[in-house]
C-alpha cells in the first residue's frame, strides 16, 4: 500500500538547517496497524505529514497505492488527500461552528456528493463511532473523547485508503485513549491500513507493527503481539 | 457560482457565524446609507433652490427707489427719489434690444376688493402685459391685460386664484364687476403663480388706469425687466450685470443722484443672484460627492479589512479543508461568494433603507431650501455594485493567500 524509498526532508530556520529525515525506508501492506514511535524531534510527525500529503519530501519515492505522490501541485495532492487518506489529529481539528453530523460530511462535500447523501453517509460513521445520538452538537458541546470519535468518523467518511493518525490519543486521558485504540483496532479489524504516530508505548502495543524512529532514521522495525484494548476498557 | 451545494454551505457558514456576517454587513449598509442620505439632501437642496427661483423669471432685473442719503450738486440728502412714466420709456427704448419682457409698476398695498358681500384686503398692482412672463404667471381662465387695456387705461382686472377663490367661491368671475376702493374693474382673467399663494392673492389692473385711478400722476413704484438670454449662463450673467449697472446709472443721472449712494436707486439682478447660489450649491453638492466617495473608499477599505481578518480566523479551518481535500479555487471561492453575497445583501439593505428614510421624511420636511430629497437609483444602485465589486477585489487578495497557504502550516494555527 505505502512504499517509501531513501526519503530525505530538512527545514530551514533562517540559516540553520535542520536535517529532520535522513534517508527512511520503509513499507506498508494493506491491512496493517503501523505505530511509529520516536521521542520529540525524531521525526516522526514530519514523516507523517509527508505521508500526509500535507508537507513534501525534498528527496526519495513515496508510492501510494500504485500512484507515485511526486511534484504535487495544491490540486492534485487536494484531490489525492481526498481520496485516498484520512486524518486524525491530535487536537481533533473539527470546524467548531459545525455540528458533529456537518464535520463528518465534510469531505464528502469536496467529493461532490449530494447534500443529502452526504448526511446519511455521515450518520451511518457517527453511529459506527457510537455517537448518532450527538450528531447534532457542536464539538464545543463535547467531550475530548468524543471529538476525537467525530474525527475518526470524519476520516472513514470518505473512504480512504489508509488512515493516518497523528498521536490520537495524545489530548486524552488513558481510559479515553484506550476507548479511541479499541475503535481504531476496530476499524482495522475491517481491513482498513492504519497508521499511528504515537510516543506511548501502550498505546504502540495496541499496534500490529512498531517502527521506531531516532534522529530521522528507523532503528528498529518489528511486529508486535497486538494488545487488544477492549480488556482494558 | 450557481452551484446549490457552494450555496448551502455559505449559508450555513453566515448562520453560523451570526456576528461577523452582522459587522460585516453594517459597515457597508451603513455606508451605501449614508451615501444615499447625502446624495437625497443635494438633490433636495438643489430642489429648494430651484423652486424659490420657480416663482419668477430668472433673467429678472427689478428697479426701486428710495431716499437719497448722500448730498450731491447741491441738493441735500434725504430727499425721496420718484420714477416716472418717462423714466421707464427711456431705458425700455434704449435698451430695447436686450429686453425681453418689461413691466413698470404702480401698486397699493392692501387695496380693499369687493364683489357682492365679500370684501377682502389684498395688494392690486398696476402692471404692464409682460407682467405675465415676468412672473411666471399662467391663467386658469380669460385673458392677461393687454396693450389696448393699456393705452386705453381701461378699468379691468386680471385676479389671483386664491383672490378669486375668496370673492367668488365656485362663481365663474369672467365679466363680473369687483370694486377696488370703491372703482368699479371688470374681470378679464384668474391667473395661476408657481410664486405660490400670496401671488395668487393679487390682483393685476393696467399701471395705467392704476395711476389715474389712485391720482398717481406720472409715478411709477418699480420697473421690471426680463434681459434676453443666450445659451451661455454666463454670458447672459454678464449682459444682465452690464444692464443693470447702466440701468443705475442712467436713473442716478436723471435723478441727479450721487453715483454711490446705495439706497436711493436700487438694482436688483436676479440673473446674478441665481448664479451664485447655483454655484454655491454645485460647490455643497461637490462636497456632498466627495463626502460620498470617501465613505465608498472607507466601506471599501473596512471590507477589505473584515476579509484579511476573516481569513486570518478562518486560517486553521482553511487547513482543515484543505487536509480533507479541498481544492485551492473552492477555498478562494468560498470566502469571495461569502464576501459578495454579505456586502451585496448588506448593500442593497442600506440602499432599500435610504430610500425608504427619503421617502418617508422627505415630503415632511418644510423648509424653503430643502424640497424633495430624492436620489437617482441608479447612481445608488451603482455605488452599491462598486462596493460590492471593490470589496471582492479586496476580499480576494487575502482569500487568494489564504488558498496558497501549506495545510500543514494553516493547521499549526491557533
Amino acid at each position: 500500500m505505502i512504499t517509501i524509498k531513501d526519503l530525505h526532508k530538512s527545514y530551514h530556520m533562517g540559516t540553520n538547517s535542520l536535517h529532520v529525515l535522513k534517508g527512511i525506508n520503509f513499507n506498508v501492506n494493506e491491512g496493517e496497524l503501523v505505530s511509529i514511535m520516536g521521542s520529540s524531534g525524531s521525526g516522526k510527525s514530519t514523516l507523517l505529514n509527508i505521508l500526509g500529503m500535507l508537507d513534501e519530501a525534498d528527496t526519495g519515492s513515496y508510492v501510494l497505492d500504485g500512484v507515485q505522490i511526486k511534484n504535487l501541485n495544491e490540486k492534485i495532492a487536494a484531490r489525492y488527500r481526498n481520496e485516498f487518506l484520512g486524518f486524525i489529529f491530535q487536537s481533533f481539528n473539527l470546524i467548531n461552528y459545525k455540528s458533529a453530523l456537518d464535520n463528518v460530511a465534510l469531505p464528502l462535500y469536496y467529493q461532490g456528493i449530494s447534500r443529502k447523501e452526504r448526511l446519511s453517509k455521515a450518520e451511518h460513521y457517527l453511529e459506527k463511532v457510537g455517537l448518532a445520538e450527538w450528531s447534532h452538537h457542536l464539538p464545543s458541546e463535547l467531550s475530548g473523547g468524543q471529538k476525537q470519535r467525530v474525527a475518526i468518523a470524519r476520516a472513514l467518511a470518505s473512504d480512504p485508503k489508509v488512515l493516518l493518525a497523528d498521536e490520537p490519543t495524545g489530548a486524552l486521558d488513558t481510559k479515553t485513549s484506550y476507548e479511541v485504540m479499541e475503535l481504531i483496532q476496530g476499524i482495522n479489524d475491517e481491513g482498513k491500513t492504519i497508521l499511528v504516530v504515537t510516543h506511548e508505548h501502550d498505546i504502540a502495543q495496541m499496534t500490529k507493527r512498531i517502527v521506531n524512529l531516532k534522529d530521522g532514521v528507523i532503528i528498529d522495525d518489528s511486529k508486535v503481539e497486538q494488545v487488544r484494548a477492549t480488556q482494558y476498557v | 457560482m450557481f452551484n446549490v451545494e457552494r450555496w448551502q454551505e455559505i449559508f450555513e457558514t453566515l448562520r453560523k457565524n451570526k456576528l461577523r456576517t452582522f459587522l460585516t454587513g453594517l459597515s457597508v449598509a451603513s455606508g451605501i446609507f449614508i451615501l444615499v442620505i447625502l446624495l437625497g439632501f443635494s438633490k433636495g437642496l438643489e430642489n429648494g433652490v430651484r423652486s424659490e427661483f420657480e416663482g419668477d423669471a430668472t433673467n429678472l432685473i427689478t428697479v426701486w427707489t428710495g431716499v437719497t442719503t448722500k448730498g450731491y450738486k447741491g441738493l441735500n440728502p434725504g430727499r425721496y427719489v420718484q420714477m416716472k412714466n418717462d423714466n421707464f420709456d427711456l431705458i425700455s427704448e434704449k435698451y430695447k434690444d436686450n429686453i425681453d419682457h418689461k413691466s413698470s409698476i404702480y401698486s397699493i398695498w392692501g387695496a380693499q376688493i369687493t364683489y357682492n358681500n365679500e370684501s377682502v384686503n389684498y395688494r392690486v398692482r398696476g402692471v404692464m402685459p409682460g407682467q405675465q412672463f415676468i412672473e411666471n404667471a399662467s391663467l386658469v381662465s380669460g385673458r392677461f391685460l393687454n396693450e389696448p387695456d393699456l393705452e386705453e387705461s381701461r378699468k379691468v382686472a386680471v385676479i389671483g386664484q386664491r383672490l378669486k377663490l375668496d370673492l367668488f367661491k365656485n362663481e365663474d368671475p369672467l365679466d363680473k364687476i369687483i370694486s377696488i376702493f370703491g372703482v368699479n374693474f371688470k374681470v378679464v382673467g384668474v391667473f395661476t403663480d408657481p410664486g405660490g399663494e400670496r401671488e395668487e392673492q393679487q390682483a393685476y389692473i393696467p399701471v395705467s388706469t392704476s395711476q389715474k385711478v389712485f391720482g398717481a400722476g406720472q409715478d411709477i413704484r418699480n420697473m421690471l425687466f426680463t434681459i434676453k438670454m443666450s445659451d451661455n449662463f454666463e454670458e447672459a450673467t454678464q449682459l444682465s450685470n452690464q444692464m443693470a449697472l447702466a440701468i443705475e446709472n442712467e436713473l442716478k443721472t436723471i435723478h441727479t443722484v450721487a453715483p454711490d449712494d446705495q439706497s436711493a436707486v436700487r438694482v436688483f439682478n436676479r440673473l446674478d443672484e441665481a448664479r451664485k447660489i447655483y454655484s454655491l450649491i454645485a460647490t455643497i453638492q461637490a462636497v456632498f460627492w466627495f463626502i460620498g466617495i470617501g465613505t465608498i473608499v472607507a466601506g471599501v477599505v473596512g471590507v477589505g479589512n473584515i476579509m484579511i481578518i476573516i481569513v486570518k480566523e478562518r486560517t486553521k479551518e482553511i487547513g482543515i479543508r484543505k487536509a480533507l481535500g479541498a481544492q485551492p479555487n473552492s477555498i478562494i471561492g468560498m470566502i469571495l461568494q461569502e464576501a459578495i453575497f454579505v456586502t451585496m445583501f448588506a448593500g442593497l439593505f442600506g440602499l432599500v433603507f435610504g430610500l425608504g428614510l427619503l421617502e418617508l421624511v422627505g415630503p415632511q420636511i418644510e423648509s424653503d431650501f430643502l424640497k424633495y430629497p430624492q436620489v437617482n437609483f441608479n447612481i445608488a444602485l451603482t455605488t452599491v455594485f462598486i462596493l460590492v465589486f471593490a470589496g471582492a477585489l479586496a476580499g480576494f487578495i487575502p482569500a487568494y493567500r489564504a488558498a496558497k497557504i501549506k495545510p500543514i502550516v494553516a493547521l499549526r494555527d491557533e
